[in-house]
């Protein structure tokens, strides 16, 4: 089956894990990683396992991406820098998968708004803490009006990488757009909490709705389950662990993500279900290429 | 009685009973106390009042608890009645962010403690320069200090007084600290950081060690600490700041407090005020003996109830799950999965 070429951009934590999981897809090819340090592990890594590599940024690989058949780039480096990133791929006609909390374009939640971000050449898959808790959200809003939703994310320590570490308030601020944005949400809110407990603890999250009426208990249930299992079709180690708890017109979801263990262990469902959410998110793009029903064209400077 | 090696030291003593106190009332306190409050203290000298939601910055919340005012209500009621008094607030990244920082400054609020957990200094970076660049007098605060060691503290110390960190605290959260813990932690600072770097002691009462928690911070080189007026503070209270005076008294340590005002203030407004006797009880005894986050006492009472499992259990549960601040939603979580645990053993 035809594949579609792939550039990744950044080699750490997020980048590697992500390669891993786009050698496995039926629909995508990764061809090039870049990165910025001559000595990166990641980079050493993707050249073993045959990919094309560049420590000279993004600038590195340009030239040669047109000649290779790149056509989606995945950006897992950091918000400051992935708006030049951005262009520069947009230019040469290559579609961009945007992992930083930059956000500049449309907010992708594969299970819930893949099919209606129209015409576009940037998307952005907003945050780990997004990922795991707006389907909930959402699966509440469906049902209900939601006037008010939170979520707590927990995260092992380990599994947190220095760009995140420095920027809580672009994730904060990032995620709880979203909740609104995409989950539905009235208002909504992100809260982050990071734990060093040894061994590391597996990212948890918990989801607070607040409906307008009395929640329907049954159908909300109903939705939300709905909802897990569309999730669990790109993360398997998506799982409810208690709930929904329903205390007045307060719905409370209480749930666990398990990541695949590609590059960081198990706990770090964070990092998997962002690049799996990333990959799935491109893989739909890529069918549509490779079907003639999307073509990219290069933007104009 | 031979006189105090401490005889002449200087420390200046933080209340936290507008802060950590919220926690004590579930955040139901109002801007009428908080006048009342704030204007004893001033009255009484004390140098520094932190005023906010009790779990600080963008602390309302389904996870924290919702106060009746919003941080800036209570700063703009509490702000005009003090005159020699500084006005301070928390800041823990992840839930509070820079804007309501400059939100803060903007409605009077000097002083900040920008608080990680005692191994996650690194989340602080942004948010003490953003205080810095404020102009406001900046805490790094690390919270459940004894999940670390002195050695580890220290290096977690020296990165927030690199971010521009004017003092750095131990702080005890879950009031488990004994006060030779307490020495080696503020002994091991005092050793890395720069000698103008300021520590400070935060304690909890939980074991009853609030005081000799402080006094021992204090002798280790400590310049700061952080009291609460009758001890209103999350689990059994903070160091009762009226208490502590008085042993500062006759240890020579200047506080520039009025002892007899503050033993006023404690008897005649914040006792009546309780929900509860603020005490080392059977619930917040157990958070100093498991290591326990001390603000996790309230949820856990009301979620024992809620599920018939004794608080003690659940908070043991969590201690041993190693839960850190912040993850209140994780007690409620525990006690369903216990729940679950106890019928699949009746079966």
């Amino acid at each position: 089956m035809q594949k579609v070429k792939c550039a990744l951009i950044g080699s750490g934590n997020i980048g590697t894990d992500l390669l891993y999981k786009i050698m496995r897809s039926e629909v995508l090819e990764p061809v090039w990683m870049i990165g910025i340090e001559p000595e990166s592990e990641g980079l050493a890594r993707a050249r073993d396992l045959g990919l094309k590599t560049t420590f000279e940024g993004v600038d590195g690989a340009a030239p040669h991406l047109v000649a290779d058949g790149v056509q989606i780039a995945f950006d897992a480096t950091s918000a400051y820098v992935h708006e030049e990133n951005a262009a520069k791929m947009n230019v040469l006609g290559v579609f961009i998968v945007d992992l930083t909390p930059a956000a500049i374009g449309p907010l992708c939640l594969p299970c819930v708004n893949l099919n209606e971000l129209g015409a576009t050449m940037n998307v952005n898959m907003i945050s780990c803490a997004g990922q795991a808790t707006i389907p909930i959200v959402h699966g509440v809003s469906r049902i209900q009006a939601v006037d008010y939703a939170e979520i707590i994310a927990s995260l092992a320590s380990k599994s947190i990488g220095p760009g995140t570490r420095a920027n809580l308030d672009e994730f904060t601020y990032t995620t709880s757009g979203a909740v609104c944005e995409v989950g539905g949400a009235r208002r909504g809110k992100a809260l982050c909490v990071i734990n060093p407990a040894e061994p590391p603890m597996i990212m948890r999250n918990t989801i607070y709705c607040v409906t307008d009426d009395v929640p329907d208990q049954e159908r909300i249930t109903e939705s939300l389950l709905d909802m897990i299992s569309r999730v669990q079709e790109y993360v398997p180690g998506y799982k409810l662990v208690n709930g929904p708890v329903f205390e007045g017109n307060k719905v409370g979801v209480f749930m666990e993500v398990a990541g695949l263990g590609d590059y960081l262990p198990t706990y770090a469902g964070n990092l998997d279900i962002m690049t799996a959410a990333a990959c799935r998110t491109a893989e739909m793009y890529a069918e549509k290429i490779i079907s003639g029903k999307l073509s990219l064209v290069a933007e104009a400077i | 009685m031979s006189q105090s090696d401490l005889f002449g030291r200087h420390v200046l003593v933080h209340d936290m009973c507008l802060r950590d106190g919220m926690h004590a009332k579930r955040e139901q306190i109002s801007t009428e106390q908080m006048c009342t409050f704030a204007s004893a203290m001033e009255h009484a000298g004390v140098p520094m009042i932190q005023v906010s939601h009790g779990a600080g910055l963008g602390g309302n919340s389904l996870q924290h608890g919702f106060a009746p005012h919003s941080n800036e209500e209570y700063w703009d009621a509490v702000a005009p009645v003090l005159v020699k008094t500084v006005m301070s607030v928390l800041l823990i990244p992840g839930l509070g962010t820079m804007k309501e920082l400059r939100s803060a400054h903007a409605h009077g609020v000097r002083s900040v403690h920008v608080a990680t957990h005692s191994t996650e200094a690194d989340t602080s970076p942004q948010h003490i320069a953003c205080g810095r660049e404020l102009g406001m007098d900046t805490s790094g605060f690390l919270m459940m200090a004894h999940l670390n060691t002195p050695q580890g503290l220290a290096e977690e110390a020296q990165k927030m007084e690199s971010y521009g960190a004017q003092t750095v605290y131990v702080t005890d959260s879950a009031g488990y600290m004994l006060p030779e813990d307490v020495t080696a932690c503020v002994m091991a600072l005092r050793d890395s950081l720069d000698a103008n770097t300021e520590i400070g002691f935060h304690g909890h009462n939980n074991l009853g060690m609030g005081i000799a928690n402080s006094i021992a911070a204090v002798r280790a080189g400590a310049s700061r600490v952080d009291c609460s007026v009758a001890g209103l503070g999350a689990g059994a209270g903070n160091t009762p700041l009226e208490a502590f005076v008085a042993v500062c008294d006759r240890m020579g340590i200047e506080t520039g407090c009025d002892m007899f005002a503050l033993m006023d203030m404690a008897e005649d407004l914040v006792f009546p005020m309780m929900d509860h006797i603020v005490r080392i009880d059977r619930s917040s005894l157990t958070l100093g003996y498991a290591g326990v986050y001390s603000t996790f006492l309230l949820h856990a009472n009301r979620l024992g109830e809620k599920y018939g499992i004794a608080p003690k259990d659940i908070l043991l549960e969590l201690g041993r799950k190693k839960m850190v601040g912040g993850q209140e939603d994780m007690i409620e979580d525990t006690a369903l999965t216990m729940l679950k645990e106890q019928k699949r053993t009746a079966n």
